[in-house]
């Protein structure tokens, strides 16, 4: 492992995001006294993503808000190379290569490259008009852009996930006609309870917006400046733009050509190290084993991406790493406030809890057995604070308690006494 | 305008003068080491956190009642506690000092 005293050594970064940026700026803190290079493809000074689906498409402000100042790179150090990717890896002679035909050496290799948005493959999306997916603040910009040169600001959003249902809740907030259209039988069908999908949906339609399940696209049909989007079933929606939210594919280029282990992400160690012990991965990018949860995972959330950059930070710096295993994530729909803390999946029970005093505040408790793995909670900070508490320490619930709303949810009522 | 003085978690004081827009953001914005403001600002991570000295309390008011949970995911709050994002930069705030939270 390298020194960390070492001012010879150089750690470049590929990727300047939640993932990259916290890294570089958690080695300094940590004592990392050699090169910190920093590469992103981008050449926005690195910023927020959530905010992008959010407040960036309703705020008269331009999207990206800066995760750091530019001083602060320069206060600390870091060397950013904004504009520019990396295109080879060479482990041999730790070496990458940049699409400037620069070639720089490295001590540690830190791949926080993310992911990017999916493209499906249907017929006459390449050729449609005022198609964006929204991962970028150049997307968001093109975005707001293309919205406000349009006359009947029709939306149609394909993929009712969340960054889909943030971008319909801020566009209809701008006064679209807003369509959403999934393919599966319920929204968020993947991460969350059917009561969830259920509330998502009622809310939607309740603020304007149009959501249709099981809706396959097939196919546009693109005239003059209006574009129809076509389902396997016959319907047709005109849409003026269309937002493509469909998921995303792993940035795993580099990580296959440097030979590098990959299983639905770059396979890392609880230290974020590569099968290559000087190459790291981090964030979106990286497939990691969970101890609380038992199993393989990879997640796109802020929260991991920070945490594990702190992780790989400390690991370089020969400091012992902390890392959180249960993941927390947030979606602000409209007035709503989502936040999710756990993993769950393979629950086999959930107690809903509706607060009597608070309309409009709810909770989902997933238990396998008794076992409470996530809590959804809608509106209600106080769920997801107990829950976040109870699925770290493991502690047994009181699930009739729980599901009884007439008394007030604190721990000393939810908890189990053995 | 304000001058907002932090008090870092090495115990070292740093004033900074903002106009508007958050605390925490005027905190990021100066480095201000242990203010992450991971969630950009929007009351979900609890990484801005700060304790409001006593006899100012009253200048930044009480945290709302989310914010009031979301600190209970803090063990070293107390009841001069905010989330530094819920609390927006006006010029009464001249002079307020913060200790971030260890
Ligand atoms: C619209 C939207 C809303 C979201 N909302 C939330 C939310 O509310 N809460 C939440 O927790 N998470 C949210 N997320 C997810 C969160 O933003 C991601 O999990 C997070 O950005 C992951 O960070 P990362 O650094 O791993 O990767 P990314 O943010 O994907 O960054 C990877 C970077 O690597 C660069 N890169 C890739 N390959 C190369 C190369 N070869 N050379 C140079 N540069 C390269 C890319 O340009 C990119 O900037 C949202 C995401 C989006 C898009
Ligand atoms: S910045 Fe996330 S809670 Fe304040």
């Amino acid at each position: 492992m390298t020194c960390t005293n070492n001012t010879q050594d150089t750690c470049i970064i590929v990727g300047a995001s939640h993932g990259g940026v916290n890294l570089a700026f958690a080695l300094r803190k940590d004592g990392y006294t050699g090169k910190i290079k920093l590469v992103d493809a981008d050449s926005n000074l690195p910023y927020h993503r959530p905010p992008l689906s959010k407040t960036h498409l309703v705020s008269e402000q331009p999207a990206g808000q800066l995760l750091k100042p530019i001083e602060g790179y320069e206060k600390a150090q870091i060397e950013l190379t904004l504009g520019v990717s990396v295109i080879d890896v060479n482990r041999q002679y730790k070496k990458i290569t940049l699409s400037d035909g620069s070639v720089q050496s490295y001590t540690n290799l830190v791949l926080a490259t993310g992911a990017t948005p999916i493209i499906p493959p249907i017929a006459g999306l390449k050729e449609a008009k005022n198609v964006f997916t929204i991962r970028t603040a150049d997307d968001a910009k093109a975005i707001t852009t293309a919205f406000n040169a349009c006359e009947f600001k029709r939306v149609v959003v394909i993929g009712g996930g969340y960054v889909g249902l943030e971008t319909a809740a801020s566009l209809r907030k701008c006064g679209a006609k807003v369509t959403v259209l999934e393919r599966e039988s319920r929204l968020l069908a993947r991460v969350t309870a059917p009561y969830m999908s259920d509330y998502f949906y009622g809310l939607h339609q309740e603020n304007g917006v149009s959501v249709f399940n099981d809706k396959n696209v097939s196919e546009i049909r693109t005239s003059d400046n209006e574009n129809s989007v076509v389902c396997s079933d016959g319907s047709e929606y005109l849409a003026d733009i269309i937002i493509v939210g469909v998921g995303v594919r792993v940035n795993t280029v580099l990580a296959e050509q440097a030979d590098l282990i990959i299983e639905n992400g770059i396979v890392v160690n609880e230290y974020n190290q590569t099968c290559d012990k000087n190459i790291f991965a981090i964030g979106d990018c990286c497939a990691q084993f969970n101890p609380h949860y038992q199993r393989w995972i990879r997640l796109e959330s802020v929260q991991n991406a920070v945490d594990q950059a702190k992780v790989a930070a400390a690991v370089i710096c020969e400091k012992p790493p902390k890392y959180n295993p249960v993941p927390w994530f947030w979606s602000d729909q409209y007035a709503v406030k989502l936040q999710m803390v756990g993993l769950s999946q393979g629950y086999d029970n959930i107690i809903t809890r509706k607060e009597s005093d608070k309309p409009g505040s709810f909770s989902v408790w997933y238990f396998k057995g008794e076992e409470l793995l996530a809590v959804d909670a809608v509106n209600h900070a106080k769920a997801y604070v107990l829950g976040t508490k109870f699925i770290n320490s493991h502690v047994e619930m009181n699930k009739h308690k729980l599901m009884d709303n007439t008394v007030s949810l604190t721990a000393d009522i939810v908890k189990k006494i053995a | 305008m304000a001058k907002i003085t932090f008090i870092t978690q090495d115990n070292i004081p740093v004033t900074v003068e903002g106009e508007s827009g958050s605390v925490m953001a005027l905190a990021v914005d100066n480095n201000i080491a242990g203010i992450d403001g991971d969630c950009g600002g929007v009351c979900s991570c609890a990484t801005c956190h700060v304790h409001v000295a006593k006899d100012q309390f009253s200048l930044v008011g009480e945290a709302s009642e989310i914010e009031k949970d979301m600190l209970e995911l803090d063990d070293s709050t107390d009841d001069y506690s905010r989330l530094c994002c819920q609390i927006d930069i006006t010029d009464e705030l001249d002079g307020l000092v913060l200790t971030v939270a260890g």
